[in-house]
């Protein structure tokens, strides 16, 4: 029973609410001799790892650290560039930490909006009328499940791709919204969420469901 | 009350709390407009702020479905005074045309202590519950308005709350199960493009 994440999109399809769970921080140093046996390339203000994975430094791995010395895009925090010090021989042996990313706030913002319009295209593109657009959507691996309410708000969770019943986790996820957030008069419609309280009974809620499985979840309604 | 559920039951309060409080703001509002008629407007306006998000309470503790038809919503409206107010009101006296009804109460927890003092026999004391309705329906877009055909504190023997469906809110259902047209749509995709924009410029 892995949840990794829930989002909230408004109405007019920006993020409200993010919360992210169990993404393990995958983190790797190691040292290296010349030449680099790693393709190393810039792109997006990230040093990323293009080829060659080995001893736990994966494709797609950004590089965040030179012996110790934390890295901002291409620089040093010492002003030094990455590239200069890795083509240097006398530099060697060199100390490099690699992380998996995690996204952005921007980024988060950017697809949740992006999601919207996929919905949005699913719903058109059935053959039948009255199609509900996407409710799940599933890869090799994770599994998110969308629900959008009459409102037109729309609840999704990532969680491992196998697991089952994430509607009822939705539906409840609904009901603390209409509670805590909804019933805050000092919460403004539309706005992203700011609420403690829908953030502590949110968490307990996803504890619980760790701890006993979905089908302990129970509704308010049945 | 009829709550359903356990969470709920335990939060469930004395009425007449509730009741003292109403009458409260309602006796502040008089006291802070001299003209009966804004104090009218502004029970509306709070009861409207009030309905679109009761609705979301409401939606996600019955997990009822969109409504096709008024008598469907005269059903849910007719349920949410019972989940809400612990009341349930007697649907009457439907249009021809189906697109008006009347909510009967014999009794509304609003206005259990009240008696109307002469100065302020334009007051609706219980306008709140207009808003309410029309915040609610809004916001599952449906436009309807309601106003008190008939009060017991003005001397009626029932008090009777008249609903009508004015349209529906096409452009603003969103894209999903119950979408009516594509035209909806693609509007809805070219406000979402525009949000694009303003995430990816920033």
């Amino acid at each position: 029973m892995v949840i990794y994440g829930v989002y909230i999109v408004s109405k007019s399809g920006g993020l409200i609410f993010n919360y992210e769970c169990n993404v393990p921080k995958i983190e790797t140093e190691k040292t290296f001799g010349y030449p680099l046996d790693l393709k190393l390339n810039y792109e997006n203000k990230k040093i990323v790892v293009e080829f060659g994975q080995r001893d736990g430094v994966m494709v797609g791995h950004v590089l965040t650290a030179v012996n110790g010395i934390p890295a901002t895009g291409r620089q040093l925090d010492d002003g030094r560039d990455v590239f200069d010090i890795i083509n240097e021989r006398e530099n060697y042996p060199l100390s490099l930490k690699f992380a998996r990313l995690r996204m952005t706030t921007n980024e988060k913002i950017f697809l949740a909006s992006m999601f919207y319009p996929l919905f949005a295209i699913a719903s058109q593109l059935s053959p039948e009328p009255r199609c509900s657009g996407i409710e799940v959507l599933e890869a090799d691996t994770f599994k998110l499940q969308c629900f959008q309410t009459l409102t037109g708000v729309k609840f999704m969770v990532v969680a491992e791709p196998t697991q089952a019943g994430l509607d009822i986790l939705l539906r409840r996820i609904y009901e603390l919204y209409s509670d805590f957030a909804l019933k805050n008069p000092f919460y403004s419609l539309e706005m992203p969420i700011r609420c403690e309280l829908f953030d502590s009974n949110l968490q307990n809620l996803l504890e619980h469901v760790e701890k006993t499985g979905i089908s302990n979840v129970r509704l308010t309604s049945t | 009350m009829s709550r359903q559920g356990t969470r709920l039951d335990t939060k469930n309060v004395n009425s007449e709390l509730f009741t003292l409080t109403y009458g409260a703001l309602v006796s502040q509002l008089m006291k802070d407009y001299t003209n009966v008629e804004d104090v009218n407007k502004q029970l509306e306006r709070m009861g409207y702020n009030i309905g679109i998000r009761l609705i979301e309470d409401f939606l996600a503790r019955t997990g009822s479905g969109r409504c096709y038809d008024f008598r469907d919503t005269a059903d849910k409206i007719q349920m949410g005074f019972r989940i809400f107010l612990g009341v349930t009101p007697t649907i009457t006296n439907w249009s021809s045309a189906g697109d008006e009804f009347s909510l009967q109460f014999e009794s509304n927890p609003l206005t259990e202590f009240i008696e109307l003092p002469d100065h302020c026999l334009n007051l609706k004391y219980a306008n709140v519950l207009t808003g309410v309705l029309r915040g609610a329906c809004e916001m599952v877009q449906m436009e309807v308005t309601s106003w008190f055909a008939q009060d017991q504190l003005k001397g009626d023997t029932v008090t009777e709350l008249r609903v009508k469906f004015v349209k529906r809110l096409e452009d603003a259902i969103p894209a999903g199960p119950y979408t009516p047209s594509s035209r909806a749509v693609s509007e809805q995709l070219t406000n979402s493009v525009c949000v694009l924009e303003i995430a990816s410029s920033s």
